[in-house]
């Protein structure tokens, strides 16, 4: 199929650049590692009144969060690179080739979904010595849900990328839009610890309910309600976010 | 090979509601294997012309058909046909040359051995070898640009566009672009550039179209639009306030076709110059007027500008 022929190769062509900027691969692997060394160890008493007596149970809290913040705050900061690609006419280029107009943006979303979830592995891997412990189906389930943040944050990205009508505007929307987002889902720290007026405004927040997900899944809960619930709006975010990008960028981009 | 009928594009202006006509009904009949140039001061609306024709921008009205292809009807169809390269190329930095050229033929639809085929084919016939396997933040301008145009032609396509080939570029790496150009008509290739060079347009373009304020002011090869301008121009350098009587005192000389103030004088158009002078300067002798310079030109495209719009597209 030409889509996916089409997407695959700007997949290739996105993680080669990748690869071949090392500063990015660096900056992206420390930053997460950082926050897991110098911040968790906070973690243990603030989270004792949930319960966790130990590090790996603090963990077991912190580190779902973690992963969600950093897939759903990478992903809303690519838009940046395609304001790049813009500008040296390499989208340009693309266009007037018949290549299949979704899978510029496609293949670009993935590869964004990529790199996260490879910094998504390396942090398991670090957290793994301080006794941290997912069943191997749980972390699959965590996985796709991840996988499915990016995704869809790097398409809404994408999206404020193009609707705004001037390049400097990206930064201060994005950190408007990533700002609430990121509190109001709990991703440092559960909203189990808020006042219960907070707890009802996150629950407006579909992101809240992928962390929550994500949670009951590093608990060894994925039966639990919370993690359909999470994947549901998730999927449906996620496809609805790709869509509208597709839609802006095929308006704007013909 | 292009065929254009009243093609018109306007945008929004940045504030109110007021609208900018950038091209305002365009026609043009390109012919197959000829080298064909937009030449018009910047912001004549040359690349939005070139824009829409390589499907880029949708026009606002007019039809056009190239290579066979409606440009409104079958965008995807005019894509498979034609090859376009931006004014600033469109090159990643991370990359090397020959990589991107073959990124460009699978975009277009060769497999894998095929796109390196390709790719390997265009390094030959460009004489990229010397650096097609250097990252493309390594080029210099001149390398840069033969590597666009080799983009812009691996599927090989029957019409080449070019926004403004040769920007920027030094006098060597200027001519081997030109070779470059030609070298693609000599096979076969329809190609379309813009530029505001007059010499760029006078050299390389079999013929060409003088685009101001969105629309074709006239069309024709390079020699005949200079051939309308009848005979020669005479530059003469004359002081602060000496114009508008020196103007008044060579009206109604026989030989004088056209007469237009200059930069630092007066611009005389007439049948046969070197033999007009003597005459020219006795006239003006008489009425108390002595040139600082004189200079005899064969008119240039900007004179054919200049006749038609009143400006010099220098200038402009």
């Amino acid at each position: 199929m030409k889509l996916a022929r089409d997407t695959w190769l700007v997949l290739q062509r996105q993680v080669l650049l990748m690869w071949r900027t090392p500063i990015w691969i660096v900056v992206g692997i420390t930053q997460p590692v950082f926050y897991l060394l110098l911040f968790a160890p906070l973690l243990k008493k603030v989270l004792a009144p949930m319960g966790a007596t130990s590090y790996a149970e603090a963990y077991q809290i912190y580190v779902p969060g973690l992963l969600a913040v950093l897939c759903i705050f990478g992903g809303l900061y690519t838009g940046f690179s395609l304001l790049g690609e813009l500008k040296a006419g390499i989208i340009e280029r693309s266009r007037v080739t018949p290549v299949s107009r979704l899978a510029l943006l496609l293949g670009r979303a993935l590869r964004e979904m990529l790199g996260l979830v490879v910094q998504a592995v390396i942090i398991m891997l670090v957290a793994l010595p301080f006794g941290l412990r997912v069943e191997p189906l749980s972390l699959l389930l965590a996985f796709v849900l991840l996988a499915l943040l990016a995704l869809m944050a790097s398409a809404l990205s994408y999206g404020i990328a193009l609707a705004l009508p001037n390049d400097a505007a990206m930064a201060p929307v994005v950190n408007t839009v990533a700002q609430p987002i990121g509190l109001l889902s709990g991703v440092l720290l559960p909203l189990a610890l808020a006042p219960v007026w907070l707890q009802e405004v996150a629950k407006w927040n579909p992101f809240y309910w992928a962390v929550e997900g994500m949670r009951a899944l590093f608990s060894g809960h994925p039966g639990d309600r919370v993690v359909w619930q999470g994947l549901l709006i998730v999927v449906v975010m996620t496809t609805a976010a790709v869509f509208c990008s597709a839609r802006l960028f095929s308006a704007r981009i013909r | 090979m292009i065929e254009t009928k009243g093609l018109r594009k306007s945008y929004p202006a940045k504030r109110g509601r007021t609208v900018v006509d950038a091209v305002r009904g365009i026609d043009l009949d390109v012919r197959a294997g000829e080298i064909f140039g937009f030449l018009g001061p910047n912001g004549a609306g040359k690349t939005t012309t070139l824009r829409m024709l390589a499907t880029l921008i949708r026009p606002d009205g007019g039809a056009a058909l190239i290579a066979g292809a409606d440009l409104l009807a079958d965008p995807a169809g005019v894509r498979r046909r034609i090859g376009y390269v931006a004014q600033g190329g469109g090159t990643a930095d991370a990359v090397t040359g020959r990589e991107e050229l073959v990124l460009q033929a699978r975009m277009y639809g060769s497999r894998k051995a095929e796109a390196r085929q390709r790719a390997a084919d265009a390094v030959e016939a460009f004489d990229l070898a010397e650096f097609a396997d250097r990252p493309c933040s390594t080029y210099s301008g001149g390398q840069r640009r033969r590597i666009d145009i080799a983009l812009g032609v691996i599927h090989a396509p029957e019409v080449l566009f070019l926004d403004e080939p040769t920007v920027g570029l030094d006098p060597v790496s200027r001519g081997q672009v030109w070779a470059e150009i030609r070298r693609l008509r000599t096979g076969g290739m329809t190609v379309v550039v813009t530029t505001h060079y007059l010499d760029e347009a006078d050299a390389l373009c079999d013929r060409v179209a003088i685009v101001d304020h969105g629309r074709v002011v006239v069309e024709g090869t390079p020699e005949a639009l200079k051939r309308e301008i009848s005979g020669d121009v005479v530059l003469l350098g004359l002081a602060a306030g000496q114009a508008g009587p020196a103007a008044d005192a060579l009206r109604g000389q026989p030989s004088l076709h056209r007469l237009e103030p200059g930069e630092e004088g007066l611009r005389l158009y007439l049948d046969d110059g070197a033999a007009a002078i003597p005459q020219l300067l006795s006239v003006l002798n008489g009425a108390g007027i002595v040139p600082g310079t004189v200079q005899l030109q064969r008119p240039s495209l900007d004179d054919v500008f200049l006749a038609r719009t009143g400006r010099s597209i220098e200038q402009s």
